[in-house]
């Protein structure tokens, strides 16, 4: 046995002679080891449903998953994507609901950020009162606004009685329903983006904001070439954040819609739709290969938006 | 739940997998248990039986769990649970035209064969024949009946009399030419109200199908959701809510929404399960309690012709590890009895004896026991699709319902949607 330890890799710690090789290998693998745990509950919690879900998408798993299915190969997916009458509707409008939301949510988002940045009396009332959407249940939530916007003895109708317009179908309409369902999105979610992007501009500097001001930049000018600029790593985190979340929004489209988003689909997305493949048609094939293709959506659009933040860190 | 996100419903799914991996040992342990473990769904059957659960409880040293659940989320939990081969429930409350084929086929549900022959006093044969088809697969009771239904009008006694009429109409048209006069007379009160959504109205639609002489299927099996008595039905039923239903009428209507309307005095006629009468007829739910009529389903061209069906019944999970004790429950709870005392607080059964004591309907609306009466002699055995893929069919033979009710037409709807429900069929009967 050699009497001199070699030191393998640079994290490995020195070890005295004559200790046991047991101890050496541990020393030296200590970062998988201490990794091990945590390497163990991500597989056994994503990668293995997803690895699962991936099979059942490739047969035709029905009625139980237990019964005997049969290996299609790619059968499902050609349906799934010649499917012109439920699935490609649903991709139009998880787009839409995702990017209107989003856009809203953003730039609310950012005009509240922008007017709680600096201090002003009674501002922690202001804080707490706009971050009360955010700590209801969205289930909760869908119900209260389903109550509301009901036509015939909802309060928005009632309002708009009062000011002399007539009532809206709101949820009821069917081409009211999904710009309705936006409005309680951002209703809800408004907040925590506002909430990331205050963070982001009171870790901001003060010094570039003053030597624009010294230089003679107007209020406008400020907002766009100096603090836009430098938040934008944050509004970055906050898109993406709040971009991944709205594309697989559930609880609001199903507590106000019901199943199928409404009897013409109204609201129905794409986790709606493989909710329902899954629940009430017991298509467990069809419905896996919806996820596995909603999941590319979702990494799809993950990685364009974290390309274009490491441009603009650039 | 707070979310069900894309991760959450797949691995809904996929964690009902790894659990059947390691099925069969279940987390019982072995051997049966002296508690029994009961899911049941939210109505007033349940309310009842879990007043009378400690009697039970003292007579057979038992403890019985209850789980309690909306029909929707009953269902979700079916599915994950069953699926999984789990054996944490016993027994279970489903609804034998909703789910009874699927589960029997997927054998979820255990053959009561021996069970319902072994005790004389509790009587299988005192079941009436239409609900134990429903809950028979393949020959083999698979289930007990507790909870029937039929469809009934709904009415308002004030304002039939306000708008002159003596009695509530007999036919479908008389109710057409009633609900139009009476949303004329008073505008902010809709003539007719029923459930609108795709889905929830196809039972209620049912009988208006039956009563025009038309089926979802015809004789040999084939969709007949295009026939001429069934697009005269959807144009009916949806010109009536269209026409004489409340402003601003939704697509998405179940029956809690458009019950709703009706017991907060919004409608002047509404056709409805008889087993929700008490939401009407309850001062504590209805501002209209006192005013509340029923009458039979009123006769179309080929009479009245509403459902008759079993809507729930009790099975004992395949999987459970306490079935003797599972069958004990479910022969208390459909008892002589106990469904006595359930159709005495207002929940129509299934057992012939208890229908003929006048005792069991001392408690109902005179008219609506008449209504019930006349309902059981013509009533139809079903109320939607007699298939596996329940929702699926609902789905689509609802199509024209909802199309009617916006203004389109019905019968060019009818044609499409028959197309789907025969390749519906014919891929079921692959």
């Amino acid at each position: 046995m050699a009497t001199i330890t070699t030191t393998k890799a640079p994290h490995s710690a020195p070890t005295a002679p004559g200790t046991p090789g047991w101890v050496r290998w541990v020393n030296d693998h200590r970062k998988w080891l201490f990794a091990a745990p945590a390497m163990t509950f991500v597989a056994a919690l994503l990668v293995f449903p997803l690895a699962w879900t991936g099979y059942l998408s490739l047969t035709d798993a029905e009625g139980s998953v237990r019964a005997e299915s049969e290996f299609v190969g790619v059968e499902n997916y050609l349906d799934v994507l010649s499917d012109t009458e439920r699935f490609w509707p649903a991709v139009g409008r998880t787009v839409t609901f995702t990017g209107v939301a989003l856009l809203f949510e953003v730039v609310l988002g950012m005009a509240i950020a922008l007017l709680l940045w600096r201090p002003f009396k009674g501002q922690k009332w202001v804080r707490v009162a706009i971050l009360m959407p955010l700590v209801a249940t969205p289930v909760a939530v869908g119900m209260m606004w389903r109550l509301i916007f009901d036509p015939n003895i909802g309060l928005a109708n009632q309002a708009l009685g009062w000011v002399g317009i007539g009532p809206q179908p709101w949820l009821a309409g069917q081409h009211t329903a999904l710009p309705t369902t936006i409005f309680i999105d951002v209703w809800q979610w408004t907040p925590m983006v506002a909430l990331i992007l205050l963070a982001g501009l009171t870790s901001l500097s003060d010094e570039p904001q003053e030597a624009a001001r010294i230089d003679g930049a107007s209020t406008w000018q400020r907002f766009r070439h100096v603090t836009l600029p430098l938040l934008m790593p944050t509004l970055t985190v906050a898109i993406l954040l709040r971009g991944i979340d709205a594309l697989k929004t559930f609880d609001i489209l199903y507590a106000t819609k019901g199943r199928g988003g409404g009897s013409f689909h109204e609201v129905e997305t794409l986790n709606v739709y493989a909710y329902g493949l899954s629940f009430d048609y017991n298509d467990y094939g069809v419905s896996s290969t919806v996820l596995i293709l909603f999941f590319l959506i979702i990494i799809g659009a993950m990685w364009a938006l974290t390309a274009r933040r490491k441009e603009a860190q650039r | 739940m707070r979310r069900r996100s894309i991760f959450g419903t797949s691995l809904a799914v996929v964690a009902a997998m790894s659990l059947s991996a390691c099925g069969g040992g279940g987390d019982g342990g072995g051997g049966a248990s002296t508690t029994v473990r009961v899911t049941l769904a939210n109505h007033v059957w349940t309310e009842n039986v879990k007043q009378a659960l400690p009697a039970f409880e003292k007579q057979t040293g038992l403890k019985v769990e209850i789980t309690q659940l909306g029909e929707d989320q009953l269902s979700d939990q079916y599915n994950v649970k069953l699926n999984a081969g789990s054996s944490d429930i016993d027994v279970m409350m489903y609804r034998p035209l909703q789910e009874g084929r699927l589960f029997a086929k997927n054998t979820y549900l255990d053959d009561l064969s021996d069970q319902v022959k072994s005790n004389a006093t509790w009587d299988f044969s005192d079941f009436q024949a239409g609900p134990v088809e429903a809950t028979t697969h393949e020959g083999k009771p698979v289930g007990v009946p507790i909870i029937t239904e039929q469809e009934v009008l709904y009415y308002r006694k004030d304002l039939l009399a306000k708008a002159g009429l003596s009695a509530p109409p007999k036919t479908l048209d008389e109710l057409k030419a009633a609900a139009a006069k009476i949303k004329a007379a008073e505008p902010d009160i809709a003539g007719f109200v029923a459930r609108t959504g795709k889905s929830p109205a196809v039972t209620q639609f049912s009988s208006f199908l039956y009563s025009f002489g038309g089926d979802f299927v015809d004789g040999s099996g084939k969709a007949a959701v295009n026939s001429d008595a069934a697009k005269q039905a959807f144009a009916y039923y949806g010109g009536l809510i269209k026409d004489s239903g409340p402003a601003n009428v939704s697509t998405d209507m179940g029956w809690p929404e458009a019950m709703a309307i009706f017991t907060q005095g919004k409608a002047a006629f509404y056709t409805e399960a008889n087993s929700l009468y008490k939401n009407a007829t309850d001062p504590a739910k209805s501002k209209v309690s006192d005013q509340v009529g029923f009458a039979p389903f009123p006769a179309g061209p080929s009479g009245s012709k509403p459902y008759n069906i079993p809507s729930w019944a009790l099975g004992i999970n395949s999987s459970s590890e306490n079935q003797a004790n599972a069958w004990k429950f479910i022969e208390w709870a459909t008892s002589k009895e106990q469904t006595l005392a359930q159709q005495k607080s207002g929940v129509p059964g299934a057992r012939s004896s208890v229908w003929a004591n006048p005792e069991s309907t001392s408690t109902f609306p005179k008219d609506l026991v008449e209504a019930i009466a006349a309902s059981t002699k013509a009533g139809v055995g079903h109320d939607r699709p007699l298939v596996v893929k329940v929702a699926e069919a609902r789905e689509i033979v609802g199509q024209p319902i909802v199309d009617a009710i916006t203004g389109k037409d019905a019968a060019a709807a009818a044609d499409t949607a028959n197309a789907a429900f025969q390749k519906f069929l014919d891929d079921e009967a692959k």
